[in-house]
């Protein structure tokens, strides 16, 4: 029992229990942050295996975008202050058993298997490393999908755009109106409140 | 002799003309349809004719026999490779002789039909309908096998159901033909049972082979007769069977409900058929199979004369009281088709003893001539009087002379007065009717002596008796044109010189020629009773009296029962109403709709209760599919890691 | 007993399992996807996992990783701009309402 498998033991509780504790809250903003400490949890494991790039990339995107953008579409909502409501029972326990069962049906035919380590050296997980590789054309080459990725977060960036946006009822009356109307709010004073 | 083409082309011409009339000429030219149904009948009796000189006086004739001839003659439907049904057309004397009949007959109704019928509104059809008849019964007489004979059965009966419904607006015209058709269909559901069983055993169905087994000695002779069943055997069940179908169509005691109401058609049409060509069949058919009836199996005959002879005598009975002419007429057909199938029935086979069989064909001969002068001559006087009845006629002799002269030469026919022609066969008849059956003899003379007292009664009862008042329709008073009174004048002249034929060198039940004397005992008798009876009709009908009225009186039971028509009538609507309907009617129809109906509607109900209940399955909820997603691949894993072997 | 693969496996199924307990029991839609990112992180671990404990000489696991978390970021962000819209159009987020592709 040394120290590293204390802290393993320690990472994995904060991942499990952050998990549980956001699949069953009953408050939406509680399962954001119970979210956010699961992924603090399995950054850390990340650092834990020695893949710090990793963890890194997780922090950033996850915890600082992700988590981010699902706290903002909660105010979006406006689903922030109320509880929510808790599934049917009946519903629950069977999700219950059959994740359960599930579970220990992997776990048992994981630990019927038997891992054989590859014997080659092991390569190290460095920063240089992971960019020669990730920009090589050669073997073990992951330009192409690199440059596909790409092309993905832009088309789900317009895409995004293009689903959520609100298209304002005075402009669609001046754009179709052959005269320029002069919208309401002139007549009122301006609050300077920005 | 006449090419195959020809022949066939006997019956074909007026079947093509019902298929132009029906599919071009009834909206194109209806007005024409006239004259070319009866140029095609024309056509139709030019070649019957040559073909009965040809037969009758050159070819028919090997050795003194006249023998069958088959012109045309194909293989229609193959059961097996020694079991067929050959389609083809048989000439021999009584073929021959009924084409000849029933083209002549034909064409007279066509012609007077241009006249009675004119102005109708269905005048191509009827003419489409007359065609189409007078195809199906050249096809009954020409058939050489018996399937083919059914056939062409079936079909007269459809077109006489078209024919009697024609005024189709008119219930008790629908009625009547529904009737018609229903009895005889009846009927023909015994002669198609006889047909199976004569040719099960005989192993044909060709008219020549099954006479040639079933009358001389051979092994399915052997088996027809020795199989038998409660009592007779196969061959007598199968010929009364047949005779059953004959007697349908010929209106016999009891299947004979259908001829009065028949009545309901037009007059040429009862002229037609109900008088002199489609009601002979069953005689015809009779007479077709005669050589087994009279060599095999002589109890069927037996059968034969004792129904004709009672039909016979009922029919006179019942006509000596009724007073629609037609139905009048009707009767006194039925009665001379009972003279028919008796004079078969107490015919022999061959020789001296085939008299019976001569006697019948010429009678039928004769009786097409005066029966269908009668029915035509009826007609004008309907079209002229616009009633049935006979107290809206009376003193029409000064109206209408033509008609009068040949109404009366054709009363002089049937009641058997020399010279005219109904002597000659009704002497014939009884004078083989004498020579086998005493009882049947007495009978028949009797009836010869009614026949002629309620002919006369009709005869006197139209033309003299009282002054005709016409009732308000001054419309017209002509006679009727002279496309009504030509076939009548010929009929008449007809009915006058057809005694004279020499039938018994012609029609024969061997073939060889039959000459008969002239015995002054029967023709003296019945001519005197038959005077006997006209002096009687005379004196109660010639003038107005109160005689008729007497008479009724006193034999007032009687009087009423024969008005009524014997209730047989109702004696068959008691049987399907209270018995079939009830009995057998309403159980089925409570199957039907409860059992087999329930048993749709409950597959239905399932189906639509299983799939209300299935239908939560698509419920549009997400995590509801996921779920069953979810158990599905739990499932799978589990199915193929643990029992996939 | 030091850390192997069974260990760190067990955590990576068993966040697996919650993120889809919480996939089928949650009512909202925001929360369901918050129950997505904890799938997809618990494929993250395994990768990771398994080119750490049997493929040390390969980084394709990271790789994989790498993508996964690109490729969930955008899926997160589509699927918030699609909760977006259904909510200006149905003005509820329950996903117990959004059956109109039913029988």
């Amino acid at each position: 029992m040394n120290a590293s498998t204390v802290i393993f033991y320690i990472l994995a509780a904060l991942i499990l229990g952050g998990g549980i504790l956001s699949v069953t809250s009953r408050k939406i903003f509680r399962a954001a942050i119970y979210l956010l400490f699961s992924l603090i949890g399995i950054a850390g494991l990340y650092f834990y295996m020695n893949y710090e790039f990793i963890a890194a990339v997780q922090v950033i995107v996850y915890v600082g975008g992700i988590v981010v953008l699902i706290i903002f579409s909660v105010f979006l909502t406006h689903e922030s202050g109320k509880d929510m409501k808790k599934p049917a029972i009946g519903r629950a326990i069977f999700s219950f058993l059959a994740t359960a069962f599930a579970f220990a049906l992997t776990m048992s035919i994981i630990k019927k298997q038997e891992f054989i380590p590859t014997p080659n050296a092991a390569i190290e997980p460095s920063v240089s490393n992971i960019g020669t590789q990730m920009l090589s054309t050669t073997q073990f080459g992951y330009i192409l999908p690199f440059e596909v990725v790409s092309m993905l977060l832009l088309s789900a960036m317009i895409g995004c755009i293009v689903i959520a946006i609100k298209v304002k009822p005075n402009t669609e009356e001046i754009i179709k109106g052959h005269e320029l109307k002069v919208p309401d709010e002139i007549d009122e004073p301006i609050n300077a409140s920005l | 002799m006449l090419s195959a083409g020809l022949i066939a082309l006997i019956p074909l011409l007026p079947i093509f003309c019902f298929l132009l009339i029906a599919l071009v000429g009834k909206n194109a030219f209806p007005r024409f349809c006239g004259v070319l149904g009866t140029i095609s009948i024309l056509g139709s009796f030019v070649l019957s004719l040559i073909v009965a000189v040809q037969y009758f006086f050159q070819v028919g004739k090997v050795n003194g026999v006249y023998q069958q001839l088959m012109p045309v003659k194909f293989e229609w439907l193959q059961f097996s490779p020694n079991v067929s049904i050959d389609m083809g057309i048989l000439l021999d004397s009584i073929s021959v002789m009924m084409i000849l009949i029933v083209t002549f007959i034909s064409l007279m109704v066509h012609i007077y039909s241009l006249g009675y019928m004119k102005g109708e509104l269905r005048y191509a059809t009827y003419y489409g309908f007359l065609s189409l008849f007078t195809f199906s019964m050249l096809g009954l007489v020409l058939s050489s096998n018996i399937f083919q004979i059914y056939i062409f059965w079936e079909l007269v009966g459809v077109s006489s159901y078209l024919l009697i419904g024609f005024y189709f607006d008119r219930p008790s015209a629908v009625a009547a033909a529904k009737k018609a058709f229903i009895v005889t269909r009846f009927a023909d559901l015994g002669f198609l049972i006889g047909i199976l069983i004569l040719a099960f055993y005989s192993g044909t169905l060709d008219f020549q082979t099954l006479i040639t087994r079933l009358t001389t000695p051979t092994d399915q002779l052997n088996a027809i007769t020795s199989a038998s069943f409660m009592g007779m055997s196969a061959l007598m069940w199968g010929l009364v069977l047949v005779f059953i179908g004959g007697a349908g169509k010929s209106a016999m005691f009891p299947l004979h409900v259908w001829l009065p109401d028949a009545m309901e058609g037009p007059t040429p049409v009862s002229a037609l058929i109900h008088a002199a060509t489609m009601v002979v069949a069953g005689v015809f058919l009779v007479a077709r199979l005669f050589p087994v009836y009279s060599l095999s199996c002589p109890s069927a005959l037996d059968v034969v004369a004792y129904v004709g002879i009672f039909s016979s005598f009922f029919a006179a009975i019942i006509a000596c009281t009724q007073t629609d002419i037609k139905r009048v007429l009707a009767y006194s057909t039925m009665s001379q088709i009972g003279y028919m199938m008796f004079a078969l029935g107490v015919s022999g086979y061959g020789g001296e003893h085939g008299l019976g069989y001569m006697a019948s064909m010429f009678h039928l001969f004769t009786h097409a001539m005066f029966k269908a002068l009668l029915f035509l001559g009826a007609g004008a006087v309907i079209h002229y009087v616009h009633s049935n009845e006979m107290k809206d006629m009376g003193g029409l002799r000064k109206l209408m002379r033509v008609t009068h002269i040949t109404f009366l030469v054709a009363c002089l026919a049937i009641a058997g007065i020399p010279p005219f022609a109904g002597f000659f066969s009704k002497e014939e008849i009884l004078q083989a009717a004498y020579q086998s059956n005493k009882l049947i003899f007495v009978i028949a003379i009797l009836t010869a002596a009614i026949t002629a007292f309620y002919m006369f009664r009709l005869y006197f009862s139209i033309f003299w008796n009282k002054e005709y008042q016409s009732h308000g329709q001054e419309g017209h008073h002509k006679e009727g044109t002279g496309s009504m009174l030509m076939p009548l004048i010929i009929l008449g002249s007809l009915s006058l010189i057809a005694g004279f034929v020499p039938f018994g060198k012609l029609v024969t039940s061997d073939g060889k020629e039959l000459l008969t004397e002239f015995h002054i005992t029967f023709s003296i008798a019945p001519v005197l009773l038959a005077s006997a009876g006209i002096l009687l009709a005379y004196s109660f009908y010639k003038t107005e009296n109160a005689k008729p009225q007497n008479m009724a009186d006193t034999m007032k039971r009687l009087y009423k029962n024969a008005y009524n028509k014997f209730y047989i009538d109702e004696v068959y609507l008691f049987i399907t109403k209270k018995v079939v309907f009830n009995l057998i009617g309403r159980p089925a129809a409570w199957f039907d709709r409860n059992v087999v109906d329930g048993t749709m509607n409950m597959i239905a109900t399932v189906t639509e209760k299983t799939s209300y209940s299935i239908k939560a399955l698509q419920s549009g909820k997400l995590q509801q599919y996921s779920i069953y997603f979810f158990s599905g691949v739990i499932g799978f894993v589990l199915l193929f890691i643990y029992w996939w072997k | 007993m030091g850390i192997g693969l069974t260990q760190v496996l067990f955590v990576s199924v068993a966040l697996f399992f919650i993120g889809v307990y919480g996939f089928l029991t949650r009512r909202n839609m925001i929360t369901m996807l918050m129950s997505i990112e904890l799938i997809l992180n618990s494929i993250n671990i395994n990768f990771i996992a398994f080119n750490k404990y049997l493929y040390a000489d390969k980084l394709d696991g990271l790789f994989f990783t790498v993508f996964i978390i690109t490729i969930a970021a955008a899926e997160a962000a589509v699927a918030i701009a699609i909760i977006i819209n259904l909510y200006r159009n149905y003005k509820s987020i329950d996903i117990e309402d959004a059956d109109t592709m039913k029988y």
